[in-house]
Formats: structure tokens, C-alpha cells, sequence
């Protein structure tokens, strides 16, 4: 008796040393596997990773910003049950449901193994991989998968780092820095790329500080609401988990939609705001960790003083940069916002996590949506105070 | 067998007494390579009840803490002996953030965090006791902004802390109710101790001195709460005469460097019992929203209260100060006082659909200049007429006794 539980304990302890996993997705209800592969998410073979049965990688019609990792996502969900639609919020997920988000960067052509390699290049159409079948290693480095898992006591969240030899990743609750060197263009810039630890993923994940209940982020109507390929060919992602059974209420109509931030033939001003929404309204909102600051930036509010229109700064610090108001109309360089977009400073930046070098290309974005907006922030000195 | 254990015992402490301890760095960083992950490791493994105790040493760290669990206490070995050094931190927008209720931390230090030290955001029952935060390079305006801050907080106790350094508030209450700030040392920030868009505050026992401001009860606009009912009472604040080195454009960066305490925006302040001396822009101002420039008609929502009103200043020792303005627009009111600013500076705007602002004074020989502000000083003046005292005075705070039982002090 004892002697094959000891034998079945080995059998146990060696496939989790060699890597490999179940061969299908493994839903673990209580406890937290210190190895990836513990999940039966993935296959890693042939210069390939490769999701196993039932998952389906979907895209963002705008993602946010991590110092210029790509990233391949991935939803499966149990047999039998589906999430519910919700126009706003995240859809209401079953228990068992279990999101991933690998992040990666290509590796430079030259680099003879691509999961060692420290120097990182920006991606390019011709690097682009919309990893529906998974990814093509060859030049790819690997660095975190994230697992989001819906538990009967609510959402976890769990940080994988993966190891140096690329066939498994490693549980991380405490996350890490990853020194890596960005080449953008023959630019060369060194940076810290930031695992979080599992309380800061609940720092960006819990969208009502009452409940205090982690929340996908991405999996909302409006950034889901495009066509992407996939099983069906190049359908509406949202009616491709309809069809695959794993969402149930989708309207006809009316389902909010988010701009993709790249599309130039989308206005600008909306293009900028779907950009503060994916990277600033996960805490910039009325239930959000920067509800204390009083602005806004989610895709529902409309008040232009919620959105930080002449709208002096709370609780800046030395995050003003020297400027009065959090948007200045016309004024990026007096504006607040880009600034702190701009900076890569712990006590400035924002997002205030994960990232450590500037966004050009999102920072020239809400630069140009500044420089749009009317108007002027007189100041009112109370002298005619009785006209308030 | 126990002589075994016994061996085994003393051999184990002679290790530790033969200078075999945790070694130090050049810079006086004791060496621990997994400090920082395995402290990470216990606060995301904290359980209600849990408490986390941090030894002696000063601990290099570089990303910030965090901590969701109810109920954990975190307690070093005195505020000058556990310091968590944040000099080379590179990521995190403070030292520590907590999220969970019932939380108390206490006996140890935050150095040199790039953001805020400690912040503790949206929970209940929290206290802070005998916590230094501090910039150790002295008052910079590349310091973080706030020592200690809680923020829409339930029940806050702050006491025995100190404060040095911090480029806006050293104690920033924000947006919080019930809340005692006591026996606390505030030097060399912008603003030494600031109350914020909170409800009933008991501000007593503190010394703020060196900073630019030394007691702030301010109300800002576009917030979910107006503050009001804080008591100032027992505190020295003298001689905070540093020059604002505050950023552009933060609130406290309109605070006239030499101001000892001031109330803006807010009402129902009461500042009594005070030893208030050498402020050279004045011991007390009391001003509008409209005072501080950052007034527009469109970025103010429209329910904002920029007038302060029901504030009694009483029984205060008052001495010296008034010299010197710290902002040159102060400067000619100064022949309206012959020669010095009172102790009391109010800028005089008032309500026009309110009677009475009820800003109340008195205070012995202490004098009232109303500087006249809504005609830009034309009208500069002593207030004789502010001898007015309100209908009834405010209760003390209570917290819950859990909060106010110290298991004793460490130096």
C-alpha cells in the first residue's frame, strides 16, 4: 500500500519535473500548481506552443500597453457552461472558466536560442501572429503566462514565468523583473519588464474596491466586438463564443464597441478614449482605486470635467509635472495626462504598473486628442463670485 | 537526548552571538538577497489575525509592497532600527499599499520610496503607530509626495509617527471619517500634516515644524465627499517657515511658505490650545478655494463649496510670525498691521447667499486681518467684528477600542 503510494507519488513528481502535463485542460479548483503545464493548457513541441481542445484565442480591439510585449490570449471554459452577457462590466463567467495571457516578444533573427535571448525587437506586421493555433517559436521569447481561473469563491489570479529552456513556466506569486534590452529600430533600451506580484494583479484586476472581487479586464463587450480568425474564419469574436456555446445573451444590437486605437480611418478622439479606457479605467473609474482622484476615463462617462477638463489634480504629488490641470484643451504640453504617460519615474507614471518605458506611439495619441479639445481653463478668481 | 538538544541549542545561539548575524553592505544595506520576495511571500499569504513581523535591519527593496488581507498586523523592532529602504526602487507607485481592513502597522520605517510610503486605500480601521517615513536626502521637490496616506479610509489612527521630507504631505488623511491624528513629529515637507475631504478628525499632541505649511485642513473640489468637523488642538507648529518646494500645480504648492496652520474650503474646523509661533507668513490663515489660483469655471463640479465656514480659533498661545510672507502678493498687507502680519490671515471671501461665514475668533489679543480678497485687498483690514464663538462645540473622536490598545513602545 505504501509502497505504491510512494511509487504513484514519484510517477507524479517526475512528470511534473519533465514538463509535461495533462493533455487536456485541467481545471483545478483549490490548489495553485507550481508548474504551467500542471494547467494541460498547452502544448510546447517542434518550435511550437499550441493550445489544447477548447480554447479559443481572441484579440482586444484595443489592448493595453506593456512595454511593447505581444500577447497571445486564450479562453476555455468547462463543458456544459457559459458565460452571461453583460453590456458593460466583464460577462458573468462560470466557475471552471480559465483565461490566459501569454506575453512575449520577438527575438532578434540572429538570436540562436530566441527563450535566452535578453535583447527584444518591437514587433512588426511581418512578426504579428495572431496565434489562433498557437505560436511559432523560432523567434519568439517567452517571458509570463497569466492565468486568471474562476473559482467558486470568485476569480484568481496566478503569474507563470517561464523557464529558460521555454518547455514549462513556473508559478511567480510574488512576480519578478526581467531585465531585458528593447531594440527599436537600431535604438537600443534597456528596461526592467515587471511580472507582478498577485496582490498587484488584484491591484488592477478589482474593478470595485466595495467587493474587492478580481474582474477580467479585457473580456468586456466592447473591446471583444470585432472580427478576428478563428474556428468560422474571420467572424465577430463575440458570435464565435456564441456558436462555441460559451456565451449566452448576446443582443442583436447595440453592443458597445470600442475603437481600435491603430485605425486610422476611426476618429481620433474616439481612437484616444478607447485607449485611456483599456489602459487608464481599470482604476480611473467611480469604483476604481483612482476614484479618489476624481478622473474618470472609462468609455462611459462623458462629462468633460470627469474626463479631466480643466479639472485640477487631487493627490498628484510631484506627478503634475508642473502643470495646472489634468487636460488643458489645446495644450498637451500643459496637460497633466501625457505627462504622466510620458514618464517611466515610480512616483510619476502611470499606469503606476507595468510598464517601464514610454508608449510613443499611445502617448503621441493622447497628445493629438488634446491638442483637438476646445476651450480654456480661465481662472475664477472669485471676484465675480457671485455669479457661481 | 535533551543534553543532545541542549548542545545543539547553545551552539546555535554562540553562531548568532559571535558577530555571525546578517551581514551589511557598503551602503549599509544588511544582506539579504531574499527579503524583499520572502516579505512579499508572507503579506500575500496573510490571514486575518495574521501578524508579520519584520526584524532589525535596513532592507534595500525595489518593487512596492502590497497587501490585500484583513486583519494583518506588520510590526518591525522600532521605527530606527527596521527600516525598509526604498533608494533603489524601481517600480511601484509607493513603499507599502494596503487594501485590507483592520490593519495596523507599526515600529519600523519607509525610506526614500520614488511615490508615497505607505498608502492605504478604500478600508476600515486602520492604524499607523509610531511609523517614520522619510526622505533621507533632505526637503527635494524629486522626493515622493506623501509619507503616510490613507485615503477614504473608516476609522484612522495615526500617532507616535514622524514625517520628513515628503514633496507634498507628510500625514495626508484623505476623503476618510473618524479620525485620530496624534503625538506625531512633521518637519521638512511641503505640507506637515494635511486633512483632506475628511469628516470628523482629532489633530492633537503633534509637533509640525520646518515644513512650508504646518497643519492643513483643506477641502478640494470634485470629490465624492466634502470634509468638515476637525478639531486642531495641543499641537506646536512653529517656525514652519521651509520654502515650498512642492510641484507646480499640486494644492499644496499654493501654501505661502511660512504658514502654521490653515484651513481652506473646509468648515466646521475648530483650532484651540496651540502653541503656534514664528510662522512669517502667519500663525493661521483661513482662506477660499479661490485663494489657492486653481479655480476654473469648468473644471470645478458645481456642488463644490469653496468658502470656508464655522471655523473657531480659541485659547491658542500665539508668538512672532507675520515678518516675512512667504508669497510676495501678502507682502503690502503687512502696513495694514503696522508692519507685520497678524496672527490670523483670512482672505474674506464669503458666500454671498449665507449671512454669516460664522469665522469666529477668540482669542485673546490675537488680531484678524481680513485681507479682502474678492476686491483683490482694496479693502484690507483688522476684523474687529469675528469675536463670535459657535452654537455648540465638537465631540472627541472614538475609535474602536482595538484600534487604541498598544502592546508598548519600542524606541
Amino acid at each position: 500500500m505504501i509502497v505504491r503510494l510512494v511509487v504513484s507519488l514519484c510517477a507524479a513528481l517526475l512528470l511534473a519535473a519533465c514538463g509535461h502535463g495533462p493533455r487536456a485542460v485541467t481545471f483545478h479548483a483549490d490548489d495553485n500548481p507550481e508548474k504551467l503545464s500542471a494547467w494541460g493548457l498547452f502544448t510546447v513541441a517542434d518550435g511550437r506552443i499550441a493550445p489544447h481542445e477548447g480554447m479559443v484565442t481572441y484579440d482586444l480591439q484595443t489592448p493595453l500597453f506593456s512595454d511593447y510585449a505581444q500577447k497571445w490570449r486564450t479562453i476555455w471554459m468547462p463543458k456544459g457552461v457559459h458565460a452571461a452577457y453583460r453590456p458593460n462590466t466583464a460577462f458573468d463567467f462560470p466557475v471552471g472558466t480559465i483565461v490566459t495571457k501569454t506575453f512575449y516578444y520577438t527575438a532578434p533573427a540572429s538570436a540562436t536560442d530566441p527563450q535566452t535571448s535578453d535583447t527584444v525587437v518591437k514587433m512588426t506586421p511581418a512578426t504579428y501572429q495572431a496565434g489562433v493555433s498557437g505560436l511559432d517559436l523560432r523567434h519568439v521569447r517567452l517571458i509570463e503566462t497569466r492565468l486568471l481561473v474562476r473559482r467558486a469563491s470568485g476569480w484568481v489570479a496566478l503569474p507563470y514565468i517561464w523557464d529558460t529552456d521555454g518547455r514549462d513556466a513556473t508559478l511567480a506569486r510574488t512576480g519578478a523583473d526581467i531585465a531585458l534590452t528593447l531594440d527599436e529600430g537600431g535604438k537600443k533600451v534597456a528596461f526592467d519588464y515587471s511580472v507582478p506580484n498577485q496582490n498587484q494583479c488584484a491591484g488592477c484586476h478589482v474593478q470595485d474596491f466595495r467587493t474587492r472581487a478580481i474582474e477580467p479586464i479585457g473580456l468586456k463587450a466592447r473591446n471583444l466586438n470585432r472580427d478576428f480568425p478563428g474556428e468560422g474564419g474571420e467572424i465577430n469574436q463575440l458570435k464565435r463564443l456564441v456558436a462555441k456555446g460559451y456565451l449566452s445573451g448576446l443582443p442583436a444590437s447595440g453592443v458597445p464597441r470600442n475603437a481600435n486605437w491603430q485605425d486610422l480611418k476611426i476618429d481620433l478622439v474616439d481612437r484616444a478614449r478607447a485607449y485611456l479606457d483599456i489602459n487608464c479605467s481599470h482604476c480611473h473609474n467611480p469604483t476604481g482605486a483612482a476614484r479618489t482622484s476624481g478622473l474618470w476615463l472609462d468609455a462611459e462617462t462623458i462629462d468633460p470635467r470627469l474626463l479631466g477638463m480643466c479639472k485640477p489634480p487631487v493627490a498628484a504629488g510631484r506627478g503634475t509635472g508642473d502643470r495646472p490641470f489634468d487636460v488643458v484643451p489645446g495644450h498637451p504640453e500643459r496637460s497633466i495626462l501625457p505627462y504622466r504617460l510620458a514618464s517611466t519615474d515610480p512616483g510619476v507614471m502611470m499606469p503606476e504598473l507595468g510598464r517601464d518605458i514610454e508608449h510613443h506611439e499611445g502617448v503621441k495619441l493622447i497628445y493629438d486628442y488634446i491638442l483637438t479639445l476646445k476651450g480654456a481653463c480661465t481662472e475664477d478668481d472669485g471676484t465675480g463670485q457671485a455669479a457661481r | 537526548m535533551t543534553k543532545g538538544i541542549a548542545l545543539a541549542g547553545c551552539a546555535a545561539l554562540l553562531a548568532l552571538m559571535s558577530g555571525c548575524g546578517p551581514k551589511v553592505d557598503q551602503q549599509g544595506f544588511t544582506v539579504d538577497p531574499d527579503f524583499e520576495k520572502n516579505l512579499q511571500q508572507k503579506l500575500l499569504d496573510a490571514k486575518p489575525g495574521s501578524v508579520i513581523d519584520v526584524p532589525a535591519g535596513k532592507y534595500a527593496l525595489t518593487r512596492s509592497l502590497s497587501l490585500t488581507a484583513d486583519g494583518v498586523t506588520i510590526r518591525g523592532a522600532g521605527m530606527g532600527k527596521t527600516i525598509l529602504s526604498f533608494a533603489r526602487q524601481s517600480s511601484g507607485a509607493e513603499g507599502m499599499l494596503v487594501t485590507g481592513n483592520d490593519f495596523t502597522i507599526e515600529d519600523l520605517a519607509f525610506e526614500d520610496t520614488k511615490g508615497d510610503a505607505l498608502k492605504v486605500n478604500g478600508v476600515k480601521n486602520s492604524v499607523i503607530r509610531r511609523v517614520r517615513a522619510e526622505w533621507t536626502g533632505g526637503s527635494k521637490t524629486s522626493n515622493g509626495a506623501y509619507g503616510l496616506y490613507p485615503v477614504q479610509v473608516t476609522n484612522v489612527l495615526i500617532e507616535g509617527s514622524v514625517v520628513k521630507g515628503a514633496s507634498d504631505a507628510g500625514i495626508y488623511v484623505g476623503q476618510s471619517n473618524n479620525i485620530i491624528v496624534r503625538d506625531n513629529r512633521a518637519e521638512g515637507n511641503v505640507a506637515g500634516i494635511e486633512i483632506e475631504n475628511s469628516n470628523n478628525a482629532d489633530v492633537y499632541g503633534n509637533i509640525a515644524t520646518g515644513n512650508a505649511g504646518g497643519i492643513l485642513v483643506f477641502n478640494m473640489p470634485n470629490l465624492p465627499v466634502p470634509g468638515s468637523k476637525t478639531r486642531v488642538f495641543k499641537n506646536q507648529v512653529f517656525a514652519n517657515n521651509h520654502a515650498n518646494f512642492g510641484a507646480k500645480g499640486s494644492a499644496v504648492s499654493s501654501v505661502p511658505a511660512g504658514s502654521g496652520v490653515i484651513v481652506n474650503s473646509n468648515d466646521q474646523v475648530e483650532i484651540f490650545d496651540n502653541d503656534i509661533k514664528d510662522n512669517k507668513t502667519a500663525n493661521v490663515l483661513i482662506s477660499s478655494y479661490y485663494s489657492t489660483g486653481f479655480d476654473t469655471k469648468k473644471g470645478i463640479a458645481a456642488a463644490y463649496d469653496p468658502y470656508p465656514e464655522n471655523i473657531y480659533v480659541t485659547g491658542n498661545r500665539f508668538s512672532g510670525g507675520g515678518e516675512d510672507p512667504g508669497n510676495p502678493t501678502l507682502v503690502p498687507l503687512k502696513a495694514v498691521n503696522g508692519g507685520r502680519l497678524p496672527d490670523i490671515l483670512w482672505d474674506g471671501f464669503t458666500n454671498p447667499k449665507i449671512k454669516d461665514p460664522g469665522i469666529c475668533v477668540q482669542n485673546g489679543a490675537a488680531k484678524t486681518l481680513n485681507a479682502d480678497g474678492p476686491s483683490k485687498f482694496a479693502g484690507a483690514r483688522i476684523d474687529t467684528g469675528r469675536n463670535c464663538a459657535p452654537p455648540s462645540r465638537l465631540p472627541a473622536i472614538v475609535l474602536p477600542d482595538a484600534m487604541t490598545k498598544d502592546s508598548g513602545t519600542k524606541s
